[in-house]
């Protein structure tokens, strides 16, 4: 399987170099168009989909899909693919959507993309069944199954019972920080959930401070383009050679100025966002741990309760009752679930081991781009302005001497 | 208005040794303490001022100042503990010449090296802040406590006869000089001095207070020294060389000057013509702040004539190319404002994308040392190779920032200054103004008092053998007409000297508006194209994957930074 970049260029689509027989899925997320009136307003995102794979409509499919799609893709994978960390959405965001900025809209194109491509490269959730409805299915089948997932009407009682359960522990036991009574007590795992939830703490600050390095960009823009103004003004008023090197002055100023709005902007998108990314994928994983933490759990209930089924049975088969077939029927069923909560569990660490390293790898790679970005936009920034004040040297030479 | 203050402020302290910026290692990749976050951000202190900050030395209060006048002189007290090694390298061209003092201008007066070669030189320094006891029998118990500064001189001018000497002064002496020169130099641009500013000094630290205080009264004293007339001027001299009390004529408060003046006012109504007249010493100086109630009073009245009477004044401002200096002037200071504004604005942006930066640095600089510690994969040594280079990166660029702030500050600070010298010229401008409605004035007088004695003359003519007390009286006005006379010369000659101060010292003006800003924008432009000490975003290369990745995508040499 062949690997999509991680950040495409604005809106365009991005097309992997692949050699044509091998088999390969190619999604981009482009052309966002704002739909509805009012608060009931939402983005559309158009999704086209490349591939040779059999088992979608190839060789390109274009379907138009809105941000809860994407939840609800994100969802369903969760559910079905537990210990793998699942590639994080860009938050949900009541406010600004009603803003419906530019640059907020093309922050979440931008997100959106990377997260479809990540299911899209990643080997297992690759195959899922929900990718395909979610690259292929038309938009009334999309809504459908949207809303079929929303609903809990569908639900058994055993499930929601479970849900509950669910909730409660994931409540209490992480997003909490509490630490339940029933743990497992594996130290490389201890170790592992400690650098996971004090990793999320350092790098939601440094993205705190990339962000605002953005906004102090941009603020630097503004005053500089602000004081050029002032300044081309006083040279209007003093004339001769010295207003002359004013004007000049202040039109450098108003230059650099924009140079300053443009590195904001490749700051953002290269690097704050990529930062951000990371935070949400350390709160994703957080997630998983979180389901772990639940199907051990569930592993020792059963457990528990099988050793006092046990102890039951031999009770009943001691004085003879007759309802030893019931009880050794529901003996063997609690076995059955017990040994599936155990595989649950099991196939949830093995799979957790795979991701972290694939996960500490990628993020390697990611960073490194990020911080290569941020380097070269930097460079590249104080390059330009130092040689746009560079050029206004010889003429102010010219003023001296004349 | 930025950067570190020392608190035993010297200016040795400008140029930092190289062992203290060789205790900043940056490249260690574990500070001493960890876990520390920058505890809150307070607003008036940069991130980083806790001494369990790895990267920086330890540095005391932040200079928090809202005058912008005093912001650019403590910039010039600006003591920059970062210091970079290769400050001592550092290349300063040419014109840059008025690096570091307040006063680039054409004798060197703030040139410490050149005392000897100079034709002519005054250079001040006011330093050591001391507290003193006013025992002049107050009536407050415990006495009223102020601060003297000590006050040294170094010059060849010969009236000094002398060559270095020092005074002890308090602000009440530098109000004294001030009202002293504004007197004595009418029509001239005089360098406004430091505001009394009796809010501040509540409001602040004594500690800054004073601090900022002195270096405003250094950037006076100096500004004073390259005035060329002033600082010829004894008032001057008298100020800087003269031990002991000030032997200038203190500045009597309004209330004092308004009651002599209302014990004298009995007299010139109703007493000898004599006295009636206005006294010519006087004449010189503006009614306004002297004790001449009734001379205030006529050029009040004059003045009111003069705008909304029907006839034209006597005498009228008519020199043409002074109005249009005026007018010009006029728009300059307006827009000299807006820029200074717009100026300190600038300045303040960026300082804080400095500070930021650091932030950021300092961020991945603990973010660095955790994953080192916490490592388990080969991967995230990698991760934290790469980020420490950048963490490094970050804040030797924040230093940078802040390093070309504060030079950018001290060639700014012109700016300031030449906001301050428009309240030199409009005072200059409105001391002609007076003088010109004292000549109106006089010129009113004269013209009523003739009148008076026709009607007088007319009225005695009528009787036969003359009127005896007609008479007398018009002796008495012809006496008065004659003094008046002689007072409206002296204000004519008075008026006439004033425009000349004022033509000569607009000139002065033009010359030096023209160098001075030339000079500020190369030094401005300079240091942006020649910084203090140079700073490149480093190469590094990224991640382990290089070969793993699609790199030819769309950039180019990931691995050469220009």
């Amino acid at each position: 399987m062949l690997t999509t970049q991680q950040r495409s260029a604005s809106g365009s689509s991005q097309s992997p170099r692949s050699p044509s027989a091998q088999p390969f899925l190619s999604v981009s997320v482009t052309d966002p168009v704002k739909l509805g009136n009012g608060v009931q307003a939402y983005i559309s995102y158009r999704v086209i989909t490349k591939t040779n794979l059999p088992e979608y409509q190839g060789p390109e499919k274009i379907v138009i899909r809105r941000y809860s799609d994407f939840v609800w893709l994100r969802d369903r994978l969760f559910e079905k693919y537990k210990g793998i960390f699942i590639p994080p959405l860009p938050e949900k965001s009541a406010v600004e959507k009603f803003r419906f900025s530019a640059e907020f809209i093309e922050m979440r194109r931008q997100a959106l993309d990377i997260f479809v491509n990540r299911i899209a490269s990643h080997h297992e959730l690759q195959q899922s069944d929900d990718l395909r409805i979610f690259l292929q299915a038309d938009e009334e089948t999309m809504e459908r199954a949207r809303f079929q997932e929303t609903g809990i009407f569908k639900k058994k009682p055993a499930d929601l019972m479970q849900i509950f359960k669910d909730v409660q522990s994931k409540v209490s036991d992480v997003v909490l920080g509490k630490e339940k009574p029933v743990e497992e007590s594996n130290p490389e795992y201890e170790k592992l959930k400690h650098y996971i939830f004090e990793l999320e703490d350092h790098l939601a600050e440094a993205q705190k401070h990339s962000y605002r390095l953005v906004k102090r960009h941009r603020e630097l823009g503004q005053s500089l383009s602000d004081f050029g103004k002032a300044v081309k003004l006083l040279g209007a008023c003093e004339g001769n050679a010295i207003g002359k090197a004013f004007s000049e002055l202040g039109a450098k100023s108003e230059m650099i100025s924009v140079k300053l709005q443009n590195e904001a902007h490749h700051l953002l998108m290269n690097f704050e966002e990529p930062l951000k990314d990371y935070v949400r994928a350390v709160q994703s994983i957080k997630a998983t741990i979180a389901e772990r933490a639940n199907a051990f759990r569930h592993q020792c209930e059963l457990a528990e309760t099988i050793k006092l089924k046990e102890i039951n049975l031999d009770k009943l088969m001691l004085i003879r009752s007759d309802r030893v077939g019931e009880a050794e029927f529901e003996y063997k069923e609690l076995k059955a679930e017990s040994e599936e909560a155990t595989r649950r569990f099991e196939t949830i660490v093995r799979l957790m081991n795979e991701e972290i390293v694939r996960f500490q790898e990628q993020k390697t790679l990611d960073m490194g781009i990020a911080f290569h970005e941020f380097a070269k936009g930097q460079a590249r920034l104080a390059n330009s302005i130092a040689d746009a004040w560079r050029s206004l040297l010889p003429k102010l030479e010219a003023c001296s001497s004349s | 208005m930025m950067g570190y203050e020392n608190q035993s402020y010297e200016e040795a302290h400008l140029y930092a040794s190289r062992e203290e910026m060789e205790n900043l290692v940056l490249d260690e990749p574990s500070p001493s303490s960890n876990g520390h976050s920058p505890s809150g951000h307070h607003p008036s202190s940069p991130p980083f001022t806790s001494s369990d900050d790895p990267l920086l030395p330890s540095s005391s209060s932040f200079l928090h100042s809202q005058n912008p006048n005093s912001s650019s002189s403590s910039s010039s007290a600006f003591n920059s503990f970062l210091e970079p090694p290769s400050y001592a390298d550092v290349i300063f061209t040419s014109f840059d010449s008025s690096n570091g003092d307040a006063n680039g201008h054409v004798n060197a007066n703030s040139d410490p090296g050149s005392s000897a070669s100079r034709p002519e030189y005054l250079k001040i320094s006011v330093a050591d802040p001391q507290k003193e006891m006013d025992m002049s029998g107050s009536i407050v118990p415990g006495g009223n406590t102020y601060y003297t500064y000590l006050i040294t001189t170094r010059t060849n001018f010969p009236d000094f006869g002398g060559s270095e000497f020092s005074v002890r002064r308090r602000f009440k002496d530098v109000v004294t000089l001030s009202d002293r020169l504004s007197e004595a130099y009418r029509g001239f641009f005089i360098p406004p001095r430091p505001d009394k500013s009796v809010v501040e000094s509540q409001v602040m630290q004594k500690q800054e207070f004073v601090e900022q205080r002195r270096a405003a009264l250094e950037k006076y004293l100096r500004r004073l020294a390259t005035h060329p007339v002033i600082k010829k001027s004894d008032e001057l001299r008298v100020f800087l060389q003269v031990q002991g009390r000030l032997p200038l004529q203190r500045t009597t408060d309004v209330a004092s000057r308004m009651l002599d003046g209302a014990v004298k006012l009995p007299r010139q109504l109703f007493g000898e013509s004599a006295v009636g007249a206005v006294d010519i010493s006087e004449v010189v100086q503006p009614a306004k702040g002297g004790r001449d109630l009734l001379r205030i009073f006529k050029e009040l009245k004059q003045s009111v004539t003069n705008d909304w009477g029907g006839a034209k004044p006597p005498v009228v401002e008519e020199d043409k190319e002074f109005l249009e200096k005026k007018e010009k002037l006029l728009d300059f200071e307006q827009q000299i404002s807006n820029v200074s504004q717009q100026a300190e604005l600038l300045v303040k942006a960026q300082q804080d994308s400095g500070e930021t930066m650091g932030e950021l640095g300092l961020a991945f600089v603990k973010l660095t040392k955790f994953e080192t510690e916490e490592a388990m994969f080969e991967s995230q040594r990698v991760r934290a190779g790469d980020m420490k280079n950048v963490a490094t990166a970050a804040v030797k660029a924040s230093r940078f920032y802040r390093e070309l702030n504060a030079q950018s500050v001290k060639h700014l600070d012109k700016l300031h200054e030449y906001l301050g010298m428009m309240l030199a010229v409009n005072s200059a401008f409105s001391d002609r103004a007076s003088a010109l409605l004292t000549v109106q004035t006089l010129l009113s007088e004269l013209s009523s008092l003739h009148s008076r004695i026709e009607k007088l003359e007319v009225a005695s003519s009528k009787i036969f053998g003359g009127d005896r007390s007609r008479l007398r009286k018009i002796d008495e006005l012809k006496e008065t007409i004659r003094s008046t006379e002689d007072a409206k010369c002296c204000a004519v000659r008075e008026y006439e000297r004033i425009k000349e101060n004022n033509r000569n010292e607009l000139e002065r003006l033009d010359k030096e508006k023209h160098d001075d800003f030339l000079n500020m924008l190369k030094g401005f432009v300079v240091n942006q194209v020649h910084p203090p000490f140079l700073f490149n975003w480093p190469t590094f290369h990224f991640g382990m994957f290089q070969n793993y990745y699609h790199i030819q995508k769309v950039n180019d040499s990931f691995c050469m930074i220009s």
